[in-house]
């Protein structure tokens, strides 16, 4: 008896097993050859990216990779620029604020209709609004972060939101906001239908329903999300294609290798040595991503010997930063002086740079009495990101620029979400770390990185300066927007000279695709309307 | 026999709890705050306090243990922080993944490790034997991320037969029915789908396999070595018989017994290197779902992942135990 089972289930193997072979041998061909694939004609772009989203609905996530789905599927009220932050028209047409800044009126398109079938009109916002306000910080992260709480809270920027007629809503706040535009077109805050939020629930992340020109399919988990061209888009002629699979692929050599092989159409997280690999192959093209980002050695101001801003400042003449760039972002970034990127308004490009200078950083190392130097521990990062490709490698190079001054580095390393913990509760010496823009504006970056209030959180530093943090509020409620700049210039200079950092680089994020992939144009934040991009 | 089943699954509740326990604590001790690491970097700090407060992170460690446990006894697995799914209605479909490439690349390892440990074995010191063994070795220490990373260059790249990533092709999506895609297919009987399945599972498949395939024919070669030098195989040998009739009549139901309890080990072992394999081949298994919560402190994820994975390898190890009385009616069980 047993041995015939046994001799059966071989048979049955074996058989299975040369079923699997005779699947290899019939080429169908149907795998490759780019869009084309299948029987169908229909124009189906394949999004290789590195992670899955986390949920579907915008309001209650903060991921990169959430938003690259939902920005397709939605529409927010005002939309940035096509390749930078300038506000522009979205699902509002036109908007006037008054002169004190304190209410916005929303003329909104008309005829604009939900995935579902419902329209698209001024009570739909409210309910939006009213949605957000009525949650919390575990709910809706972003909306209490840039809107100053939720509800009845203090700090909360939103007054009421109003439906003044069809197509004509009034938001009233309680003290001007200047980013406040700008907070309107990040993804998160993207208009959802009323009506399937009510049915889903809880389950609307798995459910979404936008005005955006695709809407949703099916999400098979850590694989794809498939969203298929929404006919009634209310823009005329888009989208383009008829189908957008985003497919996640976490290793980048493996994702690489998916767009060699005609796999996917577009691959995101380049490393930037395989730039060249793609600009050698006829058959693919490199997007370059504007620069919303800054990559720092950021010193903890609170710890000894980083408590003196002498010692601060000869680490910043210290560090070659040219070389940094050249070596390990293969030169696709730039060499950073402030803490953000020059695309942001209010960038102050007369502040001068630490020159890269050992003899003046020992001097000031002299000065401040280190003249032996001293011994520290340097954290670097553990993963990889936009902004620091290879942490690991950079912070050897920083180790190299100290050694030469007398200072002894010891390199640590953690696993990401420990590392951010450390570095969060000041137990660093100095670590390297970066920060990607959520709207563009230089609060988001100044304020969010280096004020006093956020110590502890995102002030991974723990520095504080008095006259700093009167400047950036000022600036939050400044709706002038060249008196709004001139605050910020003057707060660059500040942190300039206390210099809690080493502002190393903005780098260039790199995408890649297929030749036949047209009028894909990738977004500073990160987030790409597909829209109007076409298939060949 | 039922006897001796009742009282191995007895047996597993204690394990299994000492599992739950070991991860629990594990997983705790390392650093990292989950509602830090599910908020962002741009979370406020009361953002971060009321979501502490709200998934009971603030709860003592043992007031945290006893709900998870209490959970476990009503086949609750406690919710994603990260998602706010319940883990049992988001666990299958990466289960699924996992269990079909895993019994794929057993499959191979199997069939290809058995035969040619025979072959070796009864050619003992021929070319074949060598160049086996060399195979062999190198496959054992061979790095899975290495050897996938090239398959994907030689298969897909250069030669175009075969898929780089993913379970299925993308333009032309598999129903889901059961989340085996074989089975789906075969169901639907489109046998152009299961083509295409079969071949996205053959480059993670044999990436996958190579390290027990290498260990398994090693295993099936001394086992076999020993058997054939035994006196029935000697008469069966002087009595004319064929080779196969030999082999796979005689000698390899006396030597299977070592190799089945190899092949269990492996088979175990098989989802440790799934985690590497699912990274590189874009496959969305119980591995990468492990790997990417422990990113974001996702504890309930990680528990109950390692405790389904746990699962599994005992129940394997049962299975393995309850074939010895098959192949080899002598072992009796009591």
């Amino acid at each position: 008896m047993g041995k015939k089972k046994f001799l059966t289930w071989s048979l049955l193997l074996l058989l299975l097993v040369s079923t699997a072979l005779f699947g290899c041998s019939s080429d169908n061909g149907s795998e490759e050859g780019g869009s084309e694939g299948g029987s169908t004609e229909e124009k189906t772009l394949i999004f290789g990216r590195g992670g899955d989203s986390v949920s579907l609905d915008p309001i209650a996530v903060t991921d990169g990779e959430s938003f690259k789905v939902t920005k397709n599927i939605f529409d927010t009220l005002v939309n940035f620029g096509e390749q930078d932050t300038e506000i522009e028209p979205g699902l509002a047409s036109e908007w006037t604020p008054s002169e004190d800044g304190l209410t916005y009126t929303f003329k909104l398109q008309e005829g604009v209709k939900f995935h579902d079938g419902t329209d698209f009109n001024a009570e739909a916002v409210v309910k939006n609004f009213e949605r957000w306000a009525a949650g919390d910080g575990e709910k809706f992260p972003y909306y209490g972060s840039m809107f100053g709480g939720y509800g009845d809270d203090e700090g909360h920027v939103i007054e009421s939101v109003e439906a003044t007629g069809d197509y004509e809503v009034v938001f009233t706040l309680k003290r001007p906001q200047a980013p406040f535009l700008k907070n309107l077109a990040m993804s998160p805050f993207a208009i959802a239908s009323p009506t399937a939020v009510e049915e889903a629930g809880d389950s609307f992340g798995d459910n979404p329903v936008g005005t955006g020109p695709f809407k949703f399919v099916e999400w098979k988990r850590n694989d794809t999300i498939t969203i298929e061209k929404f006919d009634d888009y209310w823009v005329e002629g888009e989208p383009k294609l008829d189908q957008v699979v985003f497919r996640a692929i976490p290793d980048n050599s493996a994702r690489l290798n998916a767009l060699l092989s005609g796999e996917i159409d577009l691959a995101d997280g380049i490393t930037p040595s395989d730039a060249g690999t793609i600009e050698g192959d006829d058959n693919l093209q490199l997007f370059e991503r504007p620069s919303m980002n800054v990559g720092y050695l950021g010193m903890t101001v609170t710890r000894e010997p980083f408590d003196d801003p002498k010692v601060r400042q000869a680490v910043n003449h210290a560090i070659d930063k040219q070389a940094i760039v050249d070596a390990f972002f293969e030169g696709r970034a730039e060499v950073a002086k402030n803490p953000i990127p020059p695309v942001i308004s209010g960038y102050n490009d007369s502040v001068e740079d630490y020159e890269y200078s050992p003899e003046k950083a020992k001097e000031l190392l002299a000065e401040a009495g280190l003249a032996d130097g001293f011994d520290m521990e340097l954290y670097a990062m553990p993963v990889p990101r936009p902004y620091m490709p290879d942490g690991q490698k950079v912070a050897e190079a920083i180790q190299k620029n100290l050694a030469d001054v007398g200072i002894n580095a010891e390199i640590v390393s953690f696993e990401w979400a420990t590392y951010l913990e450390k570095a969060a509760n000041g137990e660093a010496d100095a670590f390297l770390l970066g920060w990607t823009g959520d709207n563009g504006d230089a609060d988001n970056f100044l304020y969010a990185l280096l004020d006093q209030d956020n110590v502890g959180t995102n002030n991974y530093t723990y520095y504080e300066n008095q006259e700093l943090h009167d400047v950036l509020i000022k600036a939050q409620s400044e709706v002038d927007e060249d008196a709004r700049n001139e605050l910020y210039m003057q707060a660059q200079e500040i942190i300039h000279d206390d210099a809690p950092w080493v502002p190393l680089a903005h780098s260039t994020p790199l995408l890649a695709g297929g030749k036949n992939v047209m009028n894909f144009k990738a977004h500073p934040t990160g987030s790409d309307k597909l829209a109007s991009v076409d298939l060949e | 026999m039922l006897h001796y089943i009742g009282r191995r699954l007895l047996q597993l509740i204690p394990v299994l709890l000492g599992m739950t326990f070991i991860v629990f604590m594990i997983i705790r001790a390392i650093p990292g705050d989950p509602a830090q690491v599910i908020l962002g970097q741009q979370a406020s700090e009361e953002a971060i306090k009321a979501l502490r407060t709200n998934l009971g992170l603030d709860n003592p460690w043992y007031i945290q243990y006893f709900d998870y446990l209490k959970g476990l006894v009503t086949g609750d697995l406690g919710e994603s922080l990260r998602t706010r799914t319940p883990v049992v209605d988001e666990v299958w479909p990466y289960l699924a993944a996992t269990i079909e490439l895993s019994l794929f690349a057993i499959i191979i390892a199997v069939v290809i490790g058995i035969n040619a440990g025979i072959i070796s074995a009864w050619f003992q010191n021929s070319w074949f034997d060598y160049l086996a063994m060399i195979i062999a070795l190198i496959g054992v220490s061979m790095p899975i991320f290495w050897l996938g990373l090239m398959n994907q260059w030689i298969f897909s790249i250069e030669l175009g037969i075969l898929p780089t990533t993913g379970r299925e092709n993308v333009r032309d999506p598999v129903d889901v029915i059961t989340g085996f895609y074989v089975l789906d297919t075969l169901m639907a009987g489109d046998f152009n789908q299961l083509s295409t399945v079969l071949k996205h599972l053959v480059l993670p498949g044999t990436a996958l396999a190579t390290i027990p395939m290498a260990i398994i024919a090693r295993m099936t070669r001394s086992s076999m070595l020993e058997v054939m030098r035994s006196d029935f195989v000697r008469t069966a040998r002087s009595k004319g018989l064929s080779m196969f009739w030999v082999v796979y009549k005689h000698a390899l139901k006396n030597a299977i017994i070592p190799v089945l309890t190899i092949i269990g080990l492996q088979m175990g072992l098989l989802l440790g290197g799934a985690i590497l394999t699912e990274t590189i081949f874009g496959w969305p298994g119980i591995g990468r779902y492990i790997y990417e919560a422990i990113g974001f402190r996702d504890y309930p994820v990680i528990q109950s992942g390692i405790l389904i994975v746990a699962f599994i390898f005992v129940m394997i190890n049962l299975i393995v135990d309850l074939l010895y009385g098959l192949v080899d009616p002598r072992i009796k069980y009591d």
